[in-house]
């Protein structure tokens, strides 16, 4: 029945489907069309006023794209089959140093003494400046085998005790990631990202496509999107598979899933590699379009920030995965504007201001989201918007 | 052979100030099932405190050590009743991570009002030691090793004898069955929140006592958790021993470590705990003294 009720699920096939109905399928394409023609540098006239993306609001959607990848990631183990990581940060700077070391330039260093201006050491920066089709999937695959490596502790553990020790392996994961500085360059310094060039194509350089001149950051916001399209689809077909089910029962009660045949040690490991895997490719890309890469910054706020994504997002939606990303990327935009209004004067814009400065808003703001989403509303801005569907969808009735 | 001593002594002052932490995240979690990670927020808060009213307004250390405590316990209340309570009954990882969340909020307010600089905590030790033969050993150490005691002694003989120790008791046991039974579970985990965020207090004051309280204090108590996850998640007496276990072991890798291994690093003390907690969890997946879960489907 393709003209009945609306919502009504008849087949198994009509209930896992991706896109229930056309007009799902409709809407889906015109965000996509008009996200793309934005990428292009187009802009969208919409009533009173006209969209279009430059500048920073595209590095910051760039930005967030690709931190959708990883909360996709996080939401597969954590949302999904219900294993609490704040490990993310630490799959996330594997990736993002296997990729600068295989794509990125090698370099000499020689420190010197400030004081004296006497020679020291030689540092010597390993880079192997290979291809993007080489450094990305093996960002990818190096994060999930840590993740490999990680399981076998993990799926022994169950709920709060995994908790602990994934926070165990961030201060792990940054003490190597600060003391290994032929890999990771050394704490305050950092190293080189890796070049983006795929089979010669550079993205970060401004050529011509097709016609089009594209300068860099347009690249890589198409880029963006093209990969999570790909991993957002990929996730959910992995949600209504055979694997998916098997993880949500796990979340639901594992000992329940264990007695209906489901290798609870095989579905975790299968669980946490993806999710590093996820990670590892956000790792690598997100810190070369921000253009900065150091060792300090996987740490456990930043496992804290993509915790903070698919909560305030959505738990176990792909969906909610990349609106949490996209708010919690935007958060310090959001706070800037904020703090340009009277009301919240009290806000200082400079970075040594007195004490709350835009940055300490913005911690104050995850944490306070965190709390105020888990009470009021669990499902995130998923949730939300399944409300505000269901209220137009049978209005002006109740229900 | 003083430098073992030396560094054996250091590592039991370091375990009287994890064992503190430690003791509040099993109090809250055996009243509560919830494991606390806003821990080190509430050990920020209460450090301020004391820096506080012992530097900026100048009262007396004690003065302002029990201004601290009131104010500790107020906190740990409110935080319990504004956040937790809503959580009561919803899945022990939403609330742990409500905790996490909690954790950044408080800990900007805390770190706010430290200010960037190493503050003074205003204690009486200073940088005083005592001398027993060729061992010398910084009196606050001494302090915080007597502290914990008489702390932790006193926690464990509430529970062991008074009417409300069994009370929490009970609730821990079962939060229903307990109701029933008259016991006001709500007051259970208003105390239970109090009590851990007075021994947070403490540590904090141990921690900034002689050398001053920064950001990092945060960091250190953190390792708190491996010294509860090795111990056990619901056994005090655990707490004690893992502190021991993960206190002496840090200390004996920041002696020895700079000097026999150089290649793992500065620094690498403060992420034994980690390894130590990965290592005793792949044996022993409960803990020493965690109670084995037994479950039903």
């Amino acid at each position: 029945m393709r003209f009945g009720r609306p919502g009504l699920i008849s087949d198994y096939a009509t209930d896992i489907a991706i896109f229930r109905s056309n007009v799902a399928r409709f809407w889906f394409a015109v965000l996509l069309v008009a996200v793309t023609v934005l990428g292009l540098g187009g802009s969208i006239p919409l009533g009173i006023m006209t969209i279009s993306l430059d500048g920073e609001s595209l590095f910051m959607l760039t930005t967030a794209l690709f931190a959708s990848i990883a909360a996709i990631g996080l939401n597969i183990v954590t949302g999904v089959a219900g294993q609490v990581s704040l490990g993310h940060a630490f799959f996330l700077g594997v990736g993002a140093f296997t990729a600068a070391v295989i794509g990125g330039a090698g370099e000499v260093r020689r420190v010197f003494d400030l004081q004296t201006g006497q020679f020291v050491e030689q540092v010597m920066l390993f880079g192997l400046e290979m291809d993007m089709l080489i450094w990305l999937p093996l960002a990818g695959l190096a994060a999930s085998l840590a993740g490999l490596i990680v399981a076998p502790i993990a799926f022994r553990l169950r709920g709060l005790y995994l908790a602990v020790v994934t926070l165990g392996l961030v201060f792990i994961g940054e003490h190597l990631f600060r003391e290994w500085d032929i890999i990771s360059g050394g704490v305050g310094v950092g190293r080189p990202t890796p070049v983006m060039s795929l089979l010669g194509f550079r993205f970060d350089r401004t050529s011509e496509v097709l016609g089009i001149t594209l300068t860099s950051s347009r690249k890589l916001f198409l880029l963006a999107l093209v990969l999570l399209i790909v991993f957002g689809l990929a996730a959910k077909n992995l949600l209504r598979s055979k694997i998916g089910r098997a993880l949500s029962a796990i979340r639901d009660r594992d000992i329940a899933a264990s007695m209906m045949g489901i290798d609870l040690s095989r579905y975790k490991t299968i669980a946490f590699v993806i999710s590093s895997f996820y990670a590892g490719i956000t790792g690598a890309l997100i810190y070369t379009t921000i253009g900065r890469l150091l060792p300090e910054t996987f740490n456990l706020l930043l496992s804290v920030e993509y915790i903070a994504m698919i909560l305030i997002g959505g738990v176990a939606t792909i969906s909610g995965s990349i609106m949490g990303a996209a708010f919690i990327t935007f958060l310090p935009l959001i706070v800037r504007w904020l703090a340009g209004f009277p009301v919240f004067s009290f806000i200082s814009t400079q970075p040594g201001g007195g004490f709350p400065t835009v940055a300490h808003i913005e911690e104050i703001l995850f944490g306070l989201l965190i709390v105020v989403f888990l009470i009021f509303e669990p499902l995130g801005l998923y949730g939300i918007w399944i409300r505000i569907k269901n209220y137009w969808k049978s209005w002006p009735f109740s229900y | 052979m003083t430098q073992f001593v030396q560094a054996l002594l250091n590592g039991v002052s370091l375990a009287a100030v994890y064992a503190l932490v430690a003791v509040g995240f099993v109090i809250i979690f055996k009243s509560t099932q919830v494991l606390n990670f806003a821990q080190p927020a509430l050990l920020l808060l209460g450090a301020l405190w004391v820096t506080h009213f012992a530097t900026a307004v100048k009262l007396s250390f004690w003065v302002s050590l029990l201004i601290a405590v009131v104010l500790s316990a107020v906190t740990g209340v409110i935080v319990e009743r504004t956040a937790l309570r809503p959580m009561v009954g919803k899945p022990i990882f939403s609330v742990a991570i409500m905790t996490i969340g909690l954790n950044t909020v408080l800990t900007v307010f805390a770190l706010g009002g430290l200010g960037i600089d190493i503050r003074p905590i205003g204690d009486p030790w200073g940088i005083k030691t005592v001398s027993i033969g060729p061992f010398t050993m910084a009196q606050h150490r001494v302090a915080a090793i007597v502290t914990a005691i008489v702390l932790v002694g006193a926690v464990m003989l509430f529970f062991k004898y008074s009417r409300m120790g069994l009370a929490m008791r009970a609730a821990a046991f079962d939060q229903e069955v307990a109701l029933t039974q008259g016991v006001s579970v709500a007051s259970v985990f208003a105390l239970s929140w109090a009590l851990s965020a007075v021994l947070a207090m403490f540590a904090g004051v141990f921690i900034g006592a002689g050398v001053g309280i920064d950001r990092t204090a945060a960091v250190t108590s953190l390792k708190a958790l491996p010294v509860v996850i090795v111990g056990g998640l619901d056994s005090i007496g655990g707490a004690l021993v893992g502190a021991l276990i993960i206190g002496i072991v840090e200390s004996l890798t920041s002696t020895y470590q700079p000097s026999l291994l150089p290649a793992l690093g500065t620094g690498f003390a403060h992420v034994v705990p980690y390894l130590v907690m990965f290592v005793l969890l792949l044996v022993r997946p409960w803990g020493l003294f965690g109670t084995e879960e037994v479950e039903r489907v």
